[in-house]
């Protein structure tokens, strides 16, 4: 019988994963549901023998199976997209079912756990930080650090949260993990519980991603005896951009509003029900595993470039050819990320902007696809790489527009316990459409007498411009947090980069 | 069973929990399609809590609704990702789909950025949405 694998990841799924199943199962082949490759312009992708075949429809069957398919992309493994690559935290992708226990011990699971185990929790800290491991949810701090502040800390109970509230624009790739390689992610927190002597974990989890959830709960059910006595459960967000700070993850763990906490003191000190905490990223979680295999945390410290160490999952999305999960070491250029992996836009159109590490990242212009991807890079460019969204826009992009949009979006997820995020990011919608229209008459009260401070000439676009910039600043340097805080950067980039779509 | 008994049975499955708010306040919205103020202030009770702590928070995030809406819903990404894919040139058509049948629904990422545009609807997701594909969604939504 044929045996036929095809991804159940949600974006699969969404792109009609299951009809084109059923249509292979129909035909007597043995369909197996494995977890997805991250070529995401080839899904619903069939694997037969190692070939592939995508993008399929259920009436494409007949012609993969008796050969005369016109979507062969032959041997997966061989396509330049994967072959070039370097996967360690998706090393699984593609290859195993997502909830196989076999599957995943015979790849090479729960070797790190082990190992671990058999350290003492100073050791296991150690290894960490010398794989040079950094946060992966977009701050970059040093993994291991924050670990050895937790296992430092006094406290009756520990906690190991991961932050799995993914919700940038343009980045997939803890959905992907969640849903294609749970046991990893469980198996990374179980060793940060054993390294800092944690008792439970929490998996705070966005409700817009029912199939992630369904999987971790699978999950944890069938490998808590693995992990025994540590506990992990799965917490639902719930809708809540902001909720991906880790100050008001917590918050919202504690059954609270997901309001930014002030700090310090630093969730490793005073975090969850004020308990020494480890919040970490998916991702930072998942690369773990890898990290505590004999020689793994030194193979990490030789990939990357200068503090950027190992490996890094970028999602390339938006208006791209070849979108998907492409996981290299740090350092790669972003014209080689969008213009040779991508493929340029899918529209066939120039690229125009590229916006780098979601919503309150920069928009960066073609001038600069000469930007490695690296940490300290970006920061000097004034920009981030955040969690590793490559969002990619044509050239019918109105750069005003998105200006305006990532104020918009700051004013509708602001938590509201600061004052420049709540504030400025409407006064910030103002402005932008001020300047947009050219100017604005001073309106009745500004024209008062006694509104001595208020111009009473009509402000120009240059003194808008310029009180924009002025917002902007206050926002990134009086913010709580990076919603606040980072949201100049796609505003200020779009002016300096476009100031033609402003007019 | 009262809708009253029916809170205190969710609050009580939950109670055992650490910070047992969000998951209770889920349940009840995934129950009765809205946590009501009556809901608001049995659970602030049951829980020991005030009124207002507990409002506070179903008013601070979006999936919590103060009353139920009846019509089906669509939910549309309009992030990022999806505006660079072209989603913005769906919304009009959208809303003529939709009229006052459906609920069309704004949200910020489903997390399927490299083939938006995309919709939800309960649990399914739809992806490579164009103008016929989506109207047809929500028409028969």
């Amino acid at each position: 019988m044929t045996l036929v694998r095809i991804s159940d990841d949600a974006l699969a799924l969404a792109c009609g994963a299951d009809a084109v199943a059923q249509a292979f199962a129909a035909a007597g082949c043995e369909v197996q549901r494995v977890s997805s490759w991250g070529m995401h312009w080839l899904e619903p992708l069939a694997e037969i023998d190692g070939m592939g075949f995508g993008p399929l429809v259920p009436d494409d069957v007949a012609g993969v199976l008796d050969g005369s398919s016109n979507k062969a992309i032959d041997r997966i493994e061989e396509h330049p997209f994967i072959a070039g690559q370097q996967r360690l935290t998706f090393a699984r992708a593609g290859r195993t079912q997502p909830l196989s226990l076999e599957d995943y011990a015979t790849t090479g699971g729960w070797i790190g756990l082990e190992r671990a185990r058999a350290m003492t929790p100073e050791q296991v800290v150690e290894e960490v930080v010398t794989s040079g491991l950094r946060g992966r949810g977009g701050a970059g701090f040093p993994a291991g650090i924050k670990w050895r502040t937790v296992l430092q800390a006094q406290g009756a109970r520990k906690y190991i949260v991961c932050n799995a509230d993914e919700g940038d624009s343009g980045t997939f790739a803890d959905r992907m993990l969640m849903e294609g390689d749970p046991f990893q992610l469980i198996e990374g927190m179980a060793i940060a519980a054993h390294a800092v002597g944690a008792q439970r974990g929490y998996i705070y989890v966005r409700s817009e991603y029912p199939h992630a959830i369904a999987k971790l709960n699978a999950a944890l059910a069938l490998c808590a005896d693995r992990i025994a006595p540590f506990e992990i459960e799965v917490r639902v967000g719930a809708g809540a951009y902001v909720c991906g700070e880790e100050t008001s993850l917590l918050n919202s763990l504690e059954g609270k509003r997901g309001e930014v906490r002030a700090k310090p003191p630093l969730p490793a000190l005073e975090g969850l029900f004020g308990c020494p905490t480890v919040v970490n990223n998916v991702l930072t979680l998942a690369a773990v595993p890898h990290i505590l295999t004999p020689g793994g945390a030194s193979l990490y410290d030789s990939l990357g470039v200068d503090r950027s160490k190992g490996t890094m999952p970028i999602q390339l999305a938006g208006n791209i050819k070849h979108g998907g999960l492409y996981e290299t070491a740090f350092g790669v250029t972003l014209g080689k990320l969008v213009n040779e992996i991508g493929g340029g836009t899918a529209s066939g159109r120039p690229v125009k902007a590229v916006q780098v590490g979601g919503p309150l990242g920069a928009y960066v212009h073609p001038d600069r696809f000469d930007l490695p991807f690296d940490y300290e890079a970006f920061a000097a460019a004034d920009g981030l790489i955040g969690h590793g969204g490559v969002t990619v826009f044509d050239d019918s992009a109105d750069m005003a527009r998105q200006a305006k949009f990532a104020m918009q979006f700051c004013a509708a997820e602001s938590c509201g316990k600061c004052t420049p995020c709540r504030i400025g990011s409407t006064r910030g919608v103002e402005l932008i459409d001020r300047i947009r229209a050219g100017g604005r008459v001073p309106d009745a009260v500004e024209a008062l007498p006694q509104m001595h401070n208020a111009s009473k000439s009509d402000r120009s676009r240059e003194e808008n411009i310029a009180l924009l910039e002025d917002l902007c600043e206050t926002m990134r340097d009086a913010s709580l947090c990076a919603l606040g805080g980072f949201t100049p950067y796609p505003v200020l980039s779009a002016l300096r980069n476009w100031p033609e779509d402003f007019e | 069973m009262s809708e009253a008994d029916r809170i205190a049975e969710i609050v009580a499955a939950h109670a055992h929990r650490e910070g047992p708010l969000l998951p209770i306040l889920h349940e009840v919205q995934a129950r009765f399609g809205c946590v009501s103020a009556k809901a608001e202030a049995e659970i602030a009770m049951a829980l020991n809590l005030s009124r207002a702590e507990v409002h506070g928070v179903v008013s601070f995030y979006h999936d919590f609704a103060s009353e139920a809406d009846p019509r089906p819903c669509v939910e549309l990404c309009r992030a990022e990702a999806c505006q660079a894919r072209g989603v913005e040139a769906l919304i009009d058509a959208a809303d003529v789909a939709a009229g006052e049948r459906v609920r069309l629904k704004t949200v910020y990422c489903l997390g399927l950025c490299s083939v938006g545009p995309a919709a939800r609807t309960g649990d399914v997701l739809h992806a490579r949405l164009d103008k016929e594909r989506l109207t047809s969604l929500i028409e028969s939504a």
